[in-house]
């Protein structure tokens, strides 16, 4: 059953869906971001390390989503790595809660130069729901209140699609 | 000496809606928590606070009778439950920590979701205290033996999960014990839905486990409708249903993945994966969201299904039909993935009694509950809902219970769809004063929320997650086991942190 699928694979191509297009204005402001050591070291793949820092586990969903087959994200030179070492970009959801600073500190720590932070989802982004929480960082709200962020993908959890844009333009703006 | 029930029934009546809430005397208390142990078919389902009272939460597995048990606090505590129910220990801790009420004579007494990193402590205590003590190190239980050596995981792991720490214990290749360490994910959530309308607090409740968003939502729901006795009509209670059966497929789709893949089978997270996408995208077609998050809310649900949304369901529904055979076939020849399935962490049939686990964790090991057929919501009375169960309790049959719970929500999806009556999607919520509970069946187990309202704002609340009585049954389960087996028995149970880190 296995090699039938395999077969059939081979025969009417992969799942994944073909790739949409990026929007200039976006890469644009993000190549400007990047200092030109950035560039040459990260090149034309980058490496990403999810930190969860307290999210409610919407956004793990979708990145297990972004990482099926239907998005297939390998071809755009996009992988998950299991270790912040290997990392070039962190991808943090959730809020950042009170017990879980110092978690991401060392996270990012840990992540060598250069590197970029992205701050996935409502919660990352400002707090989302939670704002004003005791148990949240307070100050700039979401994980900003830690690390600096390069990059915010604003949702709800956001869908796949959007993860894969602003990953794709973090990509793009890279390599320019 | 009388049943642990009839105590409780004795206790000063207070109304609770579906359920009357039962105040019992501190010395009724005592002698009710004794008499848990002559009563083993009262499960505890739940155990929390207010500022000024502990509420417990039983269910009589015997006649499916719901039973809610009070007492005041006096001198900062209530005797404790977990001498008598196991499974009262971290709720005990839970209460500790957030409104600072000490279980008397409780068994563990350590710190729980506080790590002593918040600005006060008891957070949901009438008067806050100062900050606590760093309590780093966390204290674990002690283990002893020869040859020892322990393996800490997270709260960050390689991996896209949750935020937990796994404390091994291990022995050579062995796992002496699993201890979990959580609280990571504490985000304050009830004491953000102090205050609020239930329509504002409701985001919060569904933001509690997001995976389990939409039965989060409709628990939360209908204990708003019964604390000022209104009923979701009937349209609106079908389109939640719809919505809870794509929810409970899109997950154990995710999992019976995502344990394959800790067995390091790829076929199996490709193919479910891509199933799953095609659920979570029919959810958006229909729902407008692909989670649907927020789209059920207290007094019905906020829009009706989108013009293409039926099909695009019913589309999904056939494909996932069509090929679910050959997967469960590649599943059955693949007698590599087989061996690493069967007879790992098997979670014996009394325990999982003894805590009450439900879901996939309950059915694989011969608890047969299912909030949908008992106590039961509509629109599932007249379903006929059927709930799979094993005895085996090992990795193999909490994944084949969720193979037939998909095939069991396709048939309830089809049949929602067709039945769907006419008519409004909300009645307007009054703005009162009233005690309610709601329980409702998400693909994780059963769900249980009370809340208390006050002039049409939350007074208090309390969301019970399934993974509350799932958490220790992992630890249990994973003794014993190789170490190469923890990733596939976590999976395997796939507890929430978020949903019991609150
Ligand atoms: S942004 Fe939304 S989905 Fe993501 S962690 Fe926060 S509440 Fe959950």
């Amino acid at each position: 059953m296995v090699w039938r699928r395999v077969f059939r694979t081979l025969r009417d191509g992969p799942a994944a869906e073909p790739a949409a297009k990026l929007g200039e204005a976006a890469v644009r402001a993000l190549a400007e971001q990047l200092d030109a050591a950035a560039q040459t070291r990260l090149g034309r793949s980058l490496s990403i390390r999810h930190v969860n820092s307290g999210s409610c586990n919407g956004c793990e969903l979708e990145i297990h989503a972004l990482h099926s087959i239907v998005y297939d994200l390998e071809r755009f030179g996009l992988r998950f790595v299991a270790s912040p070492r290997h990392a070039d970009v962190l991808l943090v959801t959730g809020p950042l809660t009170r017990n879980l600073r110092e978690a991401l500190l060392h996270t990012w720590t840990a992540t060598p130069d250069p590197k970029w932070v992205v701050a996935m989802g409502d919660c990352a982004t400002d707090g989302g729901v939670f704002k004003g929480s005791y148990a949240i960082e307070a100050g700039a709200g979401g994980i900003a209140a830690a690390v600096p962020v390069d990059l915010k993908i604003p949702g709800c959890p956001p869908t796949p699609a959007q993860l894969l844009n602003g990953l794709r333009a973090l990509l793009e703006a890279n390599a320019r | 000496m009388s049943t642990a029930t009839a105590i409780i029934r004795a206790g000063a009546a207070i109304p609770c809606r579906p359920w009357t809430r039962h105040v019992l005397a501190r010395a009724d208390w005592t002698a009710m928590t004794q008499a848990l142990a002559g009563q083993p078919a009262l499960a505890l389902v739940a155990l929390w606070a207010d500022p000024s009272e502990a509420h417990a939460l039983f269910l009589d597995e015997a006649d499916g009778a719901v039973l809610v048990a009070s007492t005041a606090i006096v001198e900062g505590g209530y005797p404790a439950l977990s001498p008598h129910r196991p499974g009262a220990a971290w709720y005990e801790r839970m209460i500790r920590d957030l409104w600072g009420h000490a279980a008397l004579g409780g068994t563990d007494d350590r710190a729980w979701l506080d790590h002593g990193r918040w600005p006060h402590s008891h957070p949901l205590a009438a008067r806050p205290g100062p900050m606590g003590p760093a309590p780093e190190p966390p204290e674990f239980l002690p283990v002893e033996g020869e040859d020892l050596h322990q393996i800490p995981l997270g709260p960050i792991y390689a991996g896209i999960t949750e935020p937990g720490h796994f404390r091994l214990t291990c022995q050579g290749e062995t796992v002496v014990r699993l201890e979990v360490r959580l609280g990571y994910a504490h985000k304050g959530t009830l004491a953000l839905m102090r205050g609020k309308t239930p329509r504002t607090a409701a985001r919060f409740a569904a933001r509690l486990s997001g995976d389990s968003t939409v039965a989060h939502a409709i628990a939360f729901a209908r204990a708003t409708e019964a604390a000022l006795g209104v009923d979701a009509p009937p349209r609106a209670a079908t389109l939640r249903a719809v919505m809870a059966e794509i929810e409970r497929i899109a997950n154990h789709l995710g999992d019976v993945g995502a344990i394959c893949n800790a067995a390091g089978f790829a076929f199996a997270p490709a193919r479910f994966g891509w199933h799953r996408e095609a659920m979570r995208r029919a959810a958006a077609a229909a729902f407008g969201h692909r989670l649907m998050m927020d789209a059920v809310v207290p007094g019905g649900v906020v829009a009706d299904l989108a013009p293409g949304g039926p099909d695009a369901i019913a589309a999904a529904l056939a494909t996932l039909e069509r090929e679910l055979p050959e997967l469960v076939r590649v599943y059955d020849n693949h007698a590599s993935l087989i061996d690493r399935m069967v007879g790992t962490g098997i979670l014996a049939a009394d325990l999982a009694q003894r805590f009450a686990a439900g879901g996939y964790v309950g059915r694989a090991s011969g608890r047969a509950f299912d909030a949908r057929r008992l106590p039961g919501y509509p629109p599932y009375g007249s379903l006929e809902v059927a709930v799979p169960v094993l005895q085996g309790g090992d990795v193999d049959a909490r994944l084949r219970i969720r193979l037939a719970e998909i095939a069991e929500s396709i048939r309830l999806l089809r049949v929602l769809l067709d039945t769907l009556p006419a008519g409004t999607l909300t009645v307007s919520l009054p703005m009162g004063s009233g005690e309610g509970i709601g329980c409702a069946e998400g693909f994780r187990g059963d769900i249980w929320h009370w809340l208390r309202l006050d002039n049409g704002q939350i007074a208090n609340a309390f969301l019970r997650d399934p993974s509350w009585a799932q958490w220790p049954l992992l630890e249990a389960a994973v003794e014993g086991s190789i170490v190469a087996d923890v990733p596939l028995c976590e999976k395997s149970f796939n507890c929430s942190c978020s949903g019991v880190d609150l």
